[in-house]
């Protein structure tokens, strides 16, 4: 029977060169040590980014009528939440990798309705304020299409929406409730009231953020904060972080196709690329499988650089 | 209780097993080939060192929780050596992969070595995504609604919410780093067990 043959990429040659004295246990503690002492040194030097959170008081402090015209958004369903699809609604197909909508296929786990959940809820939860209960009163009781001609009159006139003495103003007319309802929750955002009900609507004890997170995303302000930052996705987005800081630069790859023909212009860049990198992913986790792949070391002779002593003194 | 019965004992066939692929001298041994002599090899040693740190200086900000590095300038400082670990694990652990990938380090039987390496390093990259999605300031709140388009539109939001702190601080600190202490205390005896991977060979005997 003969003897397999030699795989160069995938065999190993029997090494019968000599040996040298190895502790282990030294290396690994000089190593500690090193590493330890470079930490100190840059932590010391560079210390650590905290830009401090946006508060939806802080955003509807800071620019009023942006609030307001998000939350008109959030009620006539044109936010970038009322429009996602899943995981939130199913108000959009969202995404496709061909023709696969996997989110969609997954359905809506994290049920979010605008309306209810960013708007008339916070408002539910507040102290009876003058002409505030009546108004939600006046909402609940009306059909849809009439709250969507309220809505849509409201919209219109809120284009030119100004703030002036802390109140809104907007000339709107045949909007029914809206005007006092978009000016109490602007009221109530100002007042940090705001925040508070939008974690605490499932309960006292809470630890997720994503309604008051979705709500601020879907604003003007918190994105010029973040360009402001050099934090959006044309900026090479979240791989950066506040300041001067290296940030999650192992993501570049993943970054870089955001920059890119045709995925910074795809309206299913993220499911494009994200299925990119699997495949990528996949492919570095089989290349001892890959002819070609496996080859290229051997063929790039970067390892003679790597041992040149050894092949130095084998030659 | 008959030498017979002993041998078959699960216990005694563990260790039997383990003694034949691990035995002490490869596992803590005091000499290595010859050719293990470049600057290539530091790395793997630093990237582990800097896992150790990583979690030290993790577990420092674990003990007075989430907020506590916001208030006191000491937690800002804890703050700042887990941030400089993360960067040097990583830095140390791409250079480490590049470095194996040159030397071919899957050959002669070792492609489950090089498969759990490249699986620390996703875990890895999930693990600094939801640390830095819990640190609760503006990047945290950034990085996160950002993030959540992508893991959505694979449908794998539905059940790895990136808004939800609570739940990334979880993964963050206990199920992604036990999965990356595994994975990298399998990948390091899998290299005892091997051994480095020798050079190629020199492809001028070879044609001789």
């Amino acid at each position: 029977m003969s003897k397999k043959a030699f795989r160069p990429d995938v065999d190993a040659p029997e090494y019968k060169g000599g040996y040298s004295p190895y502790d282990i246990i030294k290396e690994g503690t000089i190593a500690i040590v090193i590493i330890g002492l470079l930490t100190l040194l840059l932590a010391v030097f560079f210390g650590s980014p905290d830009e401090k959170a946006i508060t939806v008081k802080a955003w509807s402090n800071a620019a009023p009528v942006d609030f307001a015209q998000t939350a008109v958004e959030e009620l006539n369903g044109t936010s970038g939440t009322a429009g996602y699809g899943a995981p939130y609604n199913h108000n959009a197909t969202g995404q496709q990798l061909g023709p696969l909508t996997l989110g969609k296929w997954v359905g809506v786990h994290i049920p979010i309705n605008t309306v209810r959940d960013f708007i008339i809820a916070p408002l539910e939860s507040q102290p009876s304020l003058p002409g505030l209960q009546s108004a939600l009163a006046q909402w609940k009781g009306a059909s849809t299409s009439v709250k969507n001609g309220w809505v849509a009159n409201y919209t219109k006139a809120s284009n030119n929406m100004s703030f002036s003495n802390g109140q809104l103003v907007v000339n709107a007319t045949n909007s029914g409730p809206v005007p006092v309802l978009i000016s109490d929750l602007t009221s109530m955002a100002r007042s940090g009231a705001l925040d508070q009900a939008l974690i605490t609507g499932s309960g006292y004890y809470t630890t997720d953020y994503t309604k008051p997170l979705l709500f601020l995303a879907d604003s003007d302000y918190f994105p010029t904060l973040a360009a402001k930052q050099h934090l959006t996705g044309s900026q090479w987005g979240m791989m950066n972080e506040t300041g001067q800081y290296p940030g999650q630069a192992w993501l570049w790859l993943y970054t870089f196709w955001y920059q890119v023909p045709p995925f910074n212009t795809s309206p299913n860049a993220d499911v494009l690329i994200w299925g990119m990198m699997m495949l990528l992913t996949a492919g570095l986790l089989l290349v001892p499988f890959i002819p070609g792949i496996r080859a290229i070391p051997r063929k790039t002779k970067v390892y003679r650089l790597i041992w040149r002593e050894h092949y130095a003194t084998h030659e | 209780m008959s030498t017979t019965e002993i041998d078959r004992q699960w216990t005694t066939r563990l260790r039997k097993r383990v003694e034949g692929k691990l035995p002490p001298e490869k596992l803590l041994p005091d000499t290595q080939p010859a050719y293990v002599a470049s600057w290539i090899y530091v790395f793997g040693v630093a990237t582990l060192s800097s896992l150790i740190l990583v979690i030290a200086t993790g577990t420092l900000l674990a003990i007075r929780g989430p907020i506590w590095w916001h208030q006191s300038s000491i937690g800002h400082f804890v703050n700042s050596l887990h941030l400089w670990s993360v960067e040097i694990f990583f830095f140390s652990m791409i250079i480490h992969l590049w470095g194996k990938f040159f030397m071919g380090a899957w050959r002669g039987g070792r492609q489950l070595t090089w498969m759990t390496g490249v699986v620390t390093f996703v875990v890895s990259i999930v693990t600094g995504l939801t640390g830095y999605v819990s640190q609760t300031n503006f990047d945290s709140q950034w990085i996160s609604t950002q993030a959540k388009d992508g893991i959505n539109a694979t449908g794998g939001g539905a059940f790895f919410n990136v808004l939800n702190f609570g739940q990334m601080l979880m993964w963050h600190i206990v199920l992604l780093p036990i999965a990356a202490v595994i994975l990298t205390a399998l990948h390091v005896l899998m290299v005892r067990v091997k051994g480095v991977v020798p050079p190629y060979e020199d492809e001028k005997k070879v044609a001789q």
